[in-house]
């Protein structure tokens, strides 16, 4: 911290997640059992967490999903309460967990911009003296009079990023945010990040991408089930992480529930992609293979099962989906104590984005027992230019039946 | 470097945290902004603000006064059909839309932090626009109708502040109510239609037997509002909440009622607030 002034302080800070196993809480239960405690699972999404931040630094949370580290976002931002400890910030905190929250497709930029602004602490008047600022800075000039969803995603993104670099905070917290838009935008969102830290802003990161971390940060925290692993310097965080990543290879825990996730009976534990070389990855290369691999724990019995994930994009667009029952396969029933460990390889030719991975499973056709969205999630890079959601494979024929030239002269 | 602003503590979510000014910014322009957006996309737009109180009142009005000869001994009829349809459904509407709102509003809710209130509150301040818009159409028709005009009209916002207040905090608790229980949802539905029936809309209160009456204007507060609306707006021969409600001090009744639905409302609010990002 070099003696600088606290912008972020977080002293013991824990949180744990009570999680119904059954998560039908209807009147109609506690009229017929109005004593009965609800079984419920114990997560401890934080256990004693303490650091602080200076004023204007740029600093990185690094961790798994399932780490904390959202949770931790989340917390510092005041969106959950935590169970104990104390978080103190100086100055206005605006959190970015997701670009563009609060947008609204049927009206315009402006009137998002707006919108947005006073969402984010500003008053409507001071949010509309920004709108100029935002719109040079988005390079959406030519496009005001659009309502949002005549926009392209790409537009939209723009929007959003713009939003968070003009937005009057002392402290901004990010969560990975920057993985989208093509490379002359990320470039001008580094450049902009620059600034924030140029003009004493303090910057948190929360990502699992090292890269980042080693390009922004100057000082970095590894998160691990919820504790503190270390914190440091970025390039000796970045090299923890890719260590720890490695140790926990094979292991599918079922630490990393998380409070939207669904279960009845069955637990879907970690899950996470690797590349071709079955390492653990966050960003698979197009045209690459790609593997999904889930770890998933049976408590009760389940008849008819059916196991399956989907892929979708940051807009919730599915780009692909497989199941067992889609694949024609009847599965044996699970009994209490099955454990299983899924593994779907496929050959990755999504276009370049941030994709996120749901796990589900279902009991005969209706009912679910488990369903974990966004269990995971990926970055495809690659520069084949393309349009469209998926790179199919594909040939390309032109041939000239009739020469125009040739016709013209023999006329 | 900036200067340095005193640390403060995150407290994390509540009902009201963030100040005053940011809940009253983050009302403003998420009711407006569902307002407008209420009737986007059909043709006429805005004008069924106005549309939809009127048609309702066109079907009830047929049934009521060409079908069953109901309302010939009241005084002005069609128009205290009129104005108790509008007062009554901004009330039923807003509470409806109030009692999803929190969970449809789930994306910001989980992303955002600011006093949870503010959504309850837009969707009433939306509903409240669109009375507004009701009541002009309301007074024009009044006049064209033959009502006089009289000094009492303008104490029309003693009628308001008590029938906002109410929606408030009925949309608060259902709001806060509906995270945990989704059964919220149909309880409503009939608890709004024993209330439309249970409230002088369609009769007048000295319709209603005697026995039952001051009970009915004793336990449901917006039975003295609609009557008084009929004194002050209607039929100035009307009896009046006061009397109607056993003359005197018991009118105080109805008013605990009405606050204790209040305090009932931010109370629920109030202690949900810190969980409902978690439980979303």
């Amino acid at each position: 911290m070099n003696g600088r002034a606290t912008a972020v302080g977080v002293a013991g800070v824990s949180k744990t997640f009570r999680i119904p196993r059954h998560h039908v809480m209807a009147f109609k239960e506690r009229a017929l059992h109005p004593i009965r405690r609800v079984p419920v699972t114990d997560l401890h999404a934080l256990k004693d967490v303490s650091f602080e931040i200076g004023q204007g630094e740029f600093f990185g949370i690094a961790g798994r999903n399932g780490s904390g580290k959202s949770t931790l976002l989340k917390c510092m931002a005041g969106i959950y309460r935590v169970d104990s400890g104390e978080i103190t910030v100086a100055g206005r905190l605006v959190p970015f967990i997701e670009l563009g929250v609060g947008f609204n497709t049927e009206m315009t930029a402006l009137d998002n911009v707006v919108i947005n602004g006073v969402m984010m602490g500003m008053s409507p008047r001071e949010a509309q003296r920004r709108f100029d600022a935002v719109i040079e800075f988005a390079e959406l000039g030519g496009f005001l009079d659009l309502k949002l969803k005549n926009y392209s995603s790409g537009m939209q993104v723009r929007l959003a990023f713009a939003l968070m670099v003009q937005a009057d905070a002392d402290v901004l917290l990010i969560d990975e945010v920057l993985a989208v838009g093509d490379a002359a935008f990320q470039q001008k969102c580094f450049d902009a990040f620059h600034d924030l830290r140029d003009r004493g802003k303090t910057v948190v990161l929360v990502t699992h991408d090292m890269q980042m971390i080693e390009r922004f940060c100057q000082r970095a925290m590894l998160l691990q089930h919820g504790s503190v692993v270390d914190i440091g310097d970025p390039s000796s965080i970045a090299r923890r992480y890719l260590e720890l990543n490695f140790e926990e290879h094979e292991e599918a825990s079922v630490t990393a529930a998380r409070p939207d996730d669904v279960s009845h009976g069955v637990l879907i534990g970690d899950v996470w992609i690797e590349g071709q070389d079955g390492r653990r990855v966050d960003s698979v290369g197009q045209g690459d293979p790609l593997v999904i691999r889930a770890g998933i724990e049976v408590l009760e019995h389940i008849d008819d099962p059916e196991v399956g994930v989907t892929i979708h994009d940051e807009a919730g667009t599915v780009v692909f989906g497989t199941s067992t029952r889609e694949l024609g396969r009847d599965e044996q029933p699970f009994g209490p104590g099955d454990r299983l460990a899924l593994r779907i390889a496929l050959r990755n030719d999504l276009k370049p984005a941030r994709y996120y991975v749901d796990c589900g499973v279902h009991e005969g056709l209706h009912k679910v027992a488990a369903f974990r969205p966004r269990a995971a999630d990926f970055l495809v890079f690659g520069n084949r230019a393309q349009s469209g959601l998926v790179a199919l494979d594909h040939t390309f024929d032109l041939e000239r039946q009739h020469n125009h030239a040739e016709a013209a002269t023999t006329q | 470097m900036s200067s340095i602003a005193a640390p403060r503590r995150v407290r994390g979510p509540s009902a009201f945290g963030g100040g005053w000014r940011r809940t009253l910014y983050l009302t403003w322009i998420i009711g407006l902004t569902e307002y407008r957006l209420t009737y986007f996309g059909s043709a006429l737009g805005y004008l069924w603000s106005l549309m939809r109180p009127l048609m309702l009142f066109g079907v009830l009005y047929v049934v009521f006064t060409q079908v069953v000869n109901f309302g010939d001994d009241i005084v002005n009829y069609p128009m205290l059909l009129l104005f108790n349809i509008v007062l009554f459904n901004f009330f039923a509407d807003a509470s409806s839309r109030a009692v999803t709102s929190v969970v449809e509003r789930e994306a910001i809710v989980r992303k955002m932090s600011f006093p949870g209130m503010v959504i309850p509150f837009a969707r009433v301040l939306s509903g409240g626009l669109n009375l507004g818009v009701s009541l002009v159409a309301v007074f024009i028709f009044l006049l064209g109708y033959g009502v006089n005009p009289r000094w009492t009209w303008l104490l029309l916002p003693l009628l308001l502040v008590p029938l906002v207040l109410l929606t408030l905090a009925v949309a608060m608790l259902l709001s806060a109510l509906f995270v945990r229980f989704r059964d919220v949802g149909p309880i409503w539905a009939v608890i709004s239609t024993a209330l439309f029936y249970g409230s002088p809309v369609l009769y007048a209160i000295d319709k209603v037997p005697e026995e039952y009456r001051q009970v009915l204007m004793l336990v449901n507060p917006l039975a003295d509002i609609l009557e008084q609306g009929r004194r002050w707006v209607i039929d100035p021969n009307a009896e009046g909440a006061v009397a109607a409600a056993g003359g005197g001090a018991w009118i105080l009744v109805p008013v605990a009622v009405g606050l204790a639905v209040c305090a009932l409302g931010v109370w629920v609010f109030n202690h949900e607030a810190p969980r409902i990002a978690e439980r979303l």
